[in-house]
């Protein structure tokens, strides 16, 4: 259905030079975020997204050394909402890492909101992706943060191709999407009344292929799961559904064990590997060059819904 | 990154595309997407699911808000990404209807072309004569007014629909002759009219192959237009958005000023002046990123190591000593976005550079009509309106003429109650 696909086509995608560019405007939109805000935290799930905006934190606010390392501490702790249904693998990369880099995590637990009776599951297997919100506002208010970074993309879904850089949240966190403040230039409205909080988006103009290039040229970790690997799923409804305590087999399934990769990370109950024998970057950017399916087509139960799902969580205060 | 480095133009081309409700505005911009591949399998099969057996509309792929799909039209500016042989693009789509120019301003602020949109079944072109040539739409004279005065540097028409004319070729002569016309009168400098077909998809991305047309394709046309620069020789203009102290933040260690340089270059050993201080001093050392380098220009965040330390912070200025002006009072044009009009006399807030000041709109001297270019009287601004001011401001700023420097030129201004983004301010000379 499709134009035919050259990957000749793409080859500016595979010049780095437009790296550059896209890396110039997120260490400024990050340095401008800490320099306008008092509570500034960046959210970090060891998800590919947030990992690249880690290092292009780094960069804004490190110094590198003769072997490479960046020296320093940002100058702002990361936040996670833990779902408790993340892969284990992915908070294990997350704790690894915040440790190797000596940062500050916060983690808000998304069971702590439900002992607190502020998010009830409809069934005790229900997918917790947009229950996350709670736990995200609970934490803003409690650390009273009045600016969070984010690595959500313009590519990603129609809702977020309508968001402003600097996003302006109400006191109950929510968007309101035809209250947008229009963005000029790069002065950027960052005023905000007391607990208004505004979320900021460095990759904003970042395409998925964006990210892996530079993942691929900065050699940034990620956790092993972006990468083939053996994997128990099932399939279901055109998706490959991991086998875990969360998504049991359903009866009348078959499990089988496939080469997959996953193209996002998020909870366990709605995130889908895709069948890739992809084992770098470097092959994931080939990859993507040639691929046919969107990103979260392909990977998430939850935006299948109906075709306003994101922008419905999103006005709630999703990120 | 080690030393500076001057790459060819590979950025991204920034452009926006001004149309209304029914001129195939989304229609186009889902003909770049689809003909380049950005749209994927599962994108198109929501579009079949809805078309439910008719042709696609393309126009679908656009409208992501749920009151968009409800009314059919978009209500606000949204960022679409494609990407061809030679180049990556990024549309701002901004909404066409009146009472969404300040999504058109947001779309224009950051562009480096405007494609305006002309729907030629709208136009009367088979009376049209030398003599009598065709009258275009107000809202083509307004998008092409509004890209002008954001200095958006190419502006492309785009003629569509030229399969729904029976004489294109008459149509399109007669069409370029009233918008080179236009252009000409208000000082506009065409980069191209294009005669296009979104729905069939002629001439977006395949050239045609008339005997009436021979110019590029409009996608050729995007391909090769220039990103917007600033000048990287002459004096240097940096506007400080972080101070950083170095290492771990404790101690007395030298602080990194940080700022996106408006114009000009800098290495190690220049002098450089502060503003609003007016102190002097000499860089010794120049970052980008995380590393040392051997001098930074225009477009790029450079952070640089004074000789001495100096009362720096954000909002101030470093430049090539003696260059700046303190300048209190200016005028300008103002770009109003606020459905509370402007009222003179009351204190807003406006941002310059990176810095926040308290100003006040001292005078509006008149409002700008789109109709027939003229300044006509008026004493106030409401929503959508664009007129000249005088604003005077609490502080002094080195402000400059926007038409020269569009750092130094620009400030947003926001209502201090309900901090909305209330308008755009062009200045165009110390008052």
């Amino acid at each position: 259905m499709n134009a035919p696909v050259r990957v000749e086509q793409l080859l500016p995608q595979l010049d780095h030079t437009h790296l550059d560019w896209l890396e110039e405007e997120a260490i400024f939109i990050l340095r401008e975020t800490v320099a306008a805000f008092e509570r500034p935290a960046l959210l970090f799930s060891g998800g590919k997204d947030s990992c690249v905006v880690l290092r292009l934190a780094e960069k804004a606010f490190k110094t590198k050394d003769a072997h490479g390392n960046y020296q320093g501490r940002l100058p702002f702790p990361l936040l996670h909402v833990d779902t408790g249904h993340n892969f284990p693998e992915v908070i294990e990369f997350r704790d690894r890492r915040v440790a190797a880099m000596g940062e500050r995590l916060v983690v808000a637990h998304l069971e702590d909101s439900i002992r607190r009776g502020t998010v009830r599951l409809s069934h005790p297997l229900e997918s917790r992706n947009g229950h996350q919100t709670v736990a995200l506002l609970e934490a803003i208010e409690e650390h009273r943060f009045d600016v969070l970074m984010g690595g959500a993309r313009r590519d990603e879904e129609k809702a977020r191709a309508k968001e402003r850089i600097f996003s302006h949240r109400d006191s109950f966190g929510q968007w309101q999407p035809k209250e947008q403040r229009p963005e000029l230039w790069t002065l950027f409205n960052t005023r905000i009344k007391p607990g208004e909080h505004l979320r900021a988006f460095p990759i904003s103009n970042w395409t998925e292929l964006d990210v892996w290039l530079y993942i691929a040229r900065e050699n940034i970790p990620l956790p092993e799961l972006y990468y083939a690997h053996e994997r128990e799923v099932i399939r279901r409804k055109g998706l490959l559904v991991p086998v875990t305590d969360v998504t049991p087999v359903q009866p009348g399934e078959s499990i089988e064990t496939a080469q997959v990769r996953f193209r996002t990370v998020g909870d366990m109950t709605c995130t889908c590997p895709v069948e890739s024998p992809a084992s770098t970057a470097a092959e994931i950017v080939a990859e993507t060059l040639q691929v046919t399916v969107s990103e979260r087509g392909a990977t998430r139960m939850d935006d299948r819904t109906s075709d306003a799902s994101m922008e419905r969580r999103k006005k709630e205060g999703y990120f | 990154m080690s030393a500076v480095q001057t790459p060819q133009d590979h950025r991204a081309l920034r452009f926006l595309t001004a149309g209304s409700v029914d001129d195939g505005k989304s229609t186009l911009i889902g003909r770049l997407l689809y003909d380049s591949r950005a749209i994927l399998a599962d994108q198109l099969d929501t579009l079949e699911k809805r078309a439910a057996g008719a042709p696609i509309d393309l126009s679908l792929l656009t409208d992501g808000l749920e009151a968009e799909r409800e009314q059919g039209i978009t209500i606000d500016v949204a960022y679409r990404y494609f990407a061809t042989r030679s180049r990556k693009f990024i549309i701002a789509d901004a909404p066409g209807h009146e009472q969404y120019t300040r999504n058109m301003v947001t779309a224009a602020a950051g562009s480096d072309a405007a494609v305006v949109l002309v729907d030629i079944t709208k136009l009367d072109t088979a009376s049209a004569s030398p003599e009598q040539p065709v009258k275009l739409l107000a809202q083509t004279r307004r998008h092409a007014l509004l890209a002008q005065l954001l200095r958006v540097p190419s502006i492309v028409f785009a003629i569509n629909k030229l399969d729904a004319v029976s004489d294109p070729a008459q149509a399109y002569r007669a069409v370029r002759a009233a918008l080179l016309a236009f252009a000409d009168e208000a000082g506009i400098e065409v980069a191209g009219v294009i005669p296009v077909s979104a729905l069939r998809g002629d001439n977006v991305t395949q050239p045609l192959d008339v005997d009436w047309y021979d110019g590029p394709s409009l996608l050729q046309l995007l391909e090769s237009l220039p990103t917007a620069q600033e000048r990287k020789v002459g004096d240097l203009l940096i506007p400080v958005q972080y101070v950083a102290r170095d290492g771990d933040g404790t101690g007395d260690q030298p602080r990194v000023l940080w700022g996106r340089i408006a114009h000009g270059s800098v290495k190690a050993g220049d002098a450089v002046q502060v503003f609003p201080s007016a102190q002097r001093a000499t860089v010794v050392e120049v970052r980008i990123a995380g590393s040392r380098v051997d001098a930074a220009e225009a477009g790029q965040s450079a952070g640089l190591l004074l000789d001495r330390q100096l009362d720096v912070s954000r909002g101030d200025w470093i430049a090539t000593p003696g260059t700046m002006n303190e300048v209190q009072r200016f005028s300008a044009t103002l770009a109003w976005l606020d459905t509370e009009p402007a009222v003179i006399g009351r204190k807003y807030w406006v941002r310059h550079g990176n810095r926040w000041v308290q100003a006040r709109i001292t005078a509006i001297e008149s409002r700008l009509d789109i109709h027939t270019l003229a300044a006509t009287d008026a004493h106030e601004l409401a929503v959508n309106d664009i007129g000249h001011v005088v604003v005077e401001t609490q502080q002094p700023l080195p402000i400059e003429a926007y038409e020269t420097n569009r750092v130094g030129g620009s400030l947003i201004v926001v209502d201090p109650t309900s901090n909305r983004t209330s308008g755009a301010l062009l200045v165009k000379a110390a008052a």
